[in-house]
C-alpha cells in the first residue's frame, strides 16, 4: 500500500485534537484541577449552624476563592457543626483572629465560607481554630422572625396601620 | 387470517435469523481485530475516512448546538436571576447527553452510511468474493479496521463536540448576552465532576461508537447485492443506529446518573 503522508498528518491532528478536547473537558470544565494538587493547610471553625454548606464548598476571602471545605461533622458535646477547611498554602498570611461566616452566593446560590481578616500579627497555621464565627442565615428562620416581628408591630400600633391602609 | 399468521411467523424468523447473523458477524469482527494490530496502516486509513472526515461536521454542529444552548439557557435562567449558572447548564447537558448522543447521530449519518454503502457496493461488485478467492479474509482486511476506527474515533469526536459546544455557549453567553465570563467557567468547574460526568460521557460515546459501527458494517455486509439492496441497507443503518443510540442512551443514563 502506498504511503500517504498527508493522510497520516490529518489522522495525527485529529487524534491530537480529540485528546486535547478530553483534556480541556477534564481540566477546564470539571473540578479536576482546582485545589486538589497544590499544598494546603487545614483550619477548623465551629459554627452553631452551618446551613447548606457541603464538602467541596468554596472558602473565600474578600470574595476570592482561597480553599475548599474538607469535612463537616457534628460535635455531639457542644451541638456545633465542625467545619474543616483546606486553604491554599499560598495564602498563609491570614491573621489568626480572622472570623468565618457562612454566606449564600446570591439568593439561590450555593453556600460558602467567607473569611474576614482580623488585626492580629500572628497567622493561621495548619490545625488552627477560627474562634469568631457567624452561622448561616437560615431563610425560614429569618422569615419567621420577620413575620413574628411585623405581627407584633401590627398589634402594638393598630390605628397607624388603619390610617395608612385608607390612603 | 392464516395468511396473517404466516406473515408474522416469517417476519419473526427473519428478524431472529438476522440477529443471529449479526452476532456471528460481531464475533468474527472482534476476532479479526488482532490482525489489525499487525497492520496498523489499514487502521490509519480508516481513521482518516471515518474520523478525520467527520471532524468538520462534528465541530460545526457542536458549535451551533452550544450556541443555541447558551441562548435558550440564558432566556430561561435569567427569568430566575440565575444566568450565572449558564455554564453549568451548557456543560452538563453537553457532556452528559448532547455530546455523545448528537455526535453519535451525526456519526451514524456521516460515517455509518458511508461504511454501509462502501461495504454493500463491495459485495455487489463481488470484491469481497474476489478477496476470498485470493485467500484474503475480507472480515480481517476490510471490516475489522473499519470497526476499530469507528470505536476509536467516536469518543474523540464526542469530546470535540462537547468542548466546541461549551466554547460556543461561552461565546453567546458571555460574549453577546453579558454573562460574567468567570462565573461561566467557575460555576461549571464547581458543579461538574470528572468521574461522574466526563468519564461517563466518554463511556457513553464508546458504546455508541461500538453499536453504530457494528450496525453500519453488518448492514453493508448483509445487504442484498443490488443497487436497491445497498440503498435499503444504507437507510436501515441510519434508522437502526438512531434507534439504538437513543434507546441505549436512556438505559446508560438510568444506570449512570440514577443514584444521585
Amino acid at each position: 500500500m502506498p504511503h500517504n503522508n498527508t493522510q497520516d498528518t490529518f489522522v495525527g491532528l485529529f487524534v491530537a485534537a480529540g485528546i486535547a478536547a478530553l483534556f480541556f473537558l477534564g481540566l477546564q470544565v470539571s473540578n479536576l484541577s482546582s485545589f486538589s494538587h497544590g499544598d494546603t493547610y487545614q483550619v477548623i471553625a465551629r459554627f452553631s449552624n452551618s446551613g447548606g454548606l457541603k464538602v467541596k464548598s468554596a472558602v473565600s476571602a474578600a470574595g476570592v476563592k482561597i480553599g475548599s471545605v474538607r469535612s463537616i461533622t457534628f460535635d455531639p458535646k457542644t451541638y456545633e457543626s465542625v467545619v474543616a477547611m483546606e486553604i491554599d498554602a499560598k495564602y498563609k498570611t491570614l491573621p489568626d483572629d480572622s472570623s468565618a461566616s457562612v454566606f449564600t452566593a446570591g439568593l439561590l446560590g450555593e453556600q460558602y465560607v467567607s473569611l474576614d481578616g482580623g488585626g492580629s500579627s500572628d497567622y493561621l497555621k495548619n490545625g488552627s481554630k477560627i474562634e469568631i464565627t457567624n452561622s448561616a442565615i437560615i431563610l425560614e428562620k429569618a422569615l419567621g422572625q420577620f413575620l413574628f416581628k411585623s405581627a407584633e408591630e401590627k398589634k402594638s400600633a393598630p390605628e397607624d396601620k388603619k390610617s395608612s391602609g385608607k390612603k | 387470517m392464516m395468511e396473517f399468521f404466516r406473515f408474522l411467523g416469517a417476519g419473526t424468523r427473519a428478524s431472529f435469523a438476522k440477529l443471529g447473523r449479526a452476532t456471528f458477524f460481531l464475533v468474527d469482527m472482534l476476532s479479526g481485530i488482532s490482525s489489525v494490530v499487525i497492520r496498523p496502516r489499514l487502521l490509519l486509513k480508516q481513521l482518516y475516512s471515518v474520523g478525520v472526515l467527520s471532524f468538520l461536521i462534528i465541530t460545526i454542529s457542536g458549535l451551533f448546538v452550544g450556541m443555541v444552548l447558551g441562548l435558550q439557557g440564558f432566556y430561561i435562567l435569567s427569568r430566575f436571576g440565575a444566568e450565572e449558572t449558564l455554564g453549568v447548564m451548557v456543560a452538563a447537558s453537553l457532556v452528559r447527553e448532547l455530546g455523545p448522543v448528537v455526535a453519535a447521530l451525526l456519526f451514524a449519518g456521516r460515517a455509518g452510511s458511508a461504511l454501509t454503502a462502501e461495504i454493500g457496493l463491495m459485495k455487489a461488485t463481488e470484491q469481497l468474493s474476489g478477496m476470498e478467492m485470493m485467500a484474503i479474509d475480507p472480515i480481517k482486511r476490510i471490516i475489522s479496521p473499519r470497526f476499530l476506527a469507528g470505536v476509536l474515533s467516536m469518543p474523540l469526536l464526542a469530546a470535540l463536540f462537547s468542548a466546541v459546544g461549551i466554547i460556543g455557549g461561552q461565546i453567546v453567553g458571555s460574549g453577546l448576552l453579558g454573562v460574567d465570563d468567570g462565573a461561566y467557567w467557575s460555576q461549571m468547574q464547581a458543579n461538574l465532576d470528572f468521574q461522574g460526568d466526563i468519564i461517563n460521557g466518554v463511556i457513553k460515546s464508546v458504546v455508541f461508537g461500538f453499536v453504530t459501527s457494528w450496525i453500519a458494517l453488518f448492514e453493508g455486509y448483509d445487504a442484498i447485492p443490488t443497487a436497491e439492496g445497498v440503498s435499503r441497507a444504507t437507510t436501515r443503518t441510519v434508522v437502526n443506529s438512531a434507534f439504538s443510540i437513543l434507546g441505549l442512551d436512556f438505559i446508560l443514563t438510568a444506570l449512570m446518573f440514577g443514584d444521585n
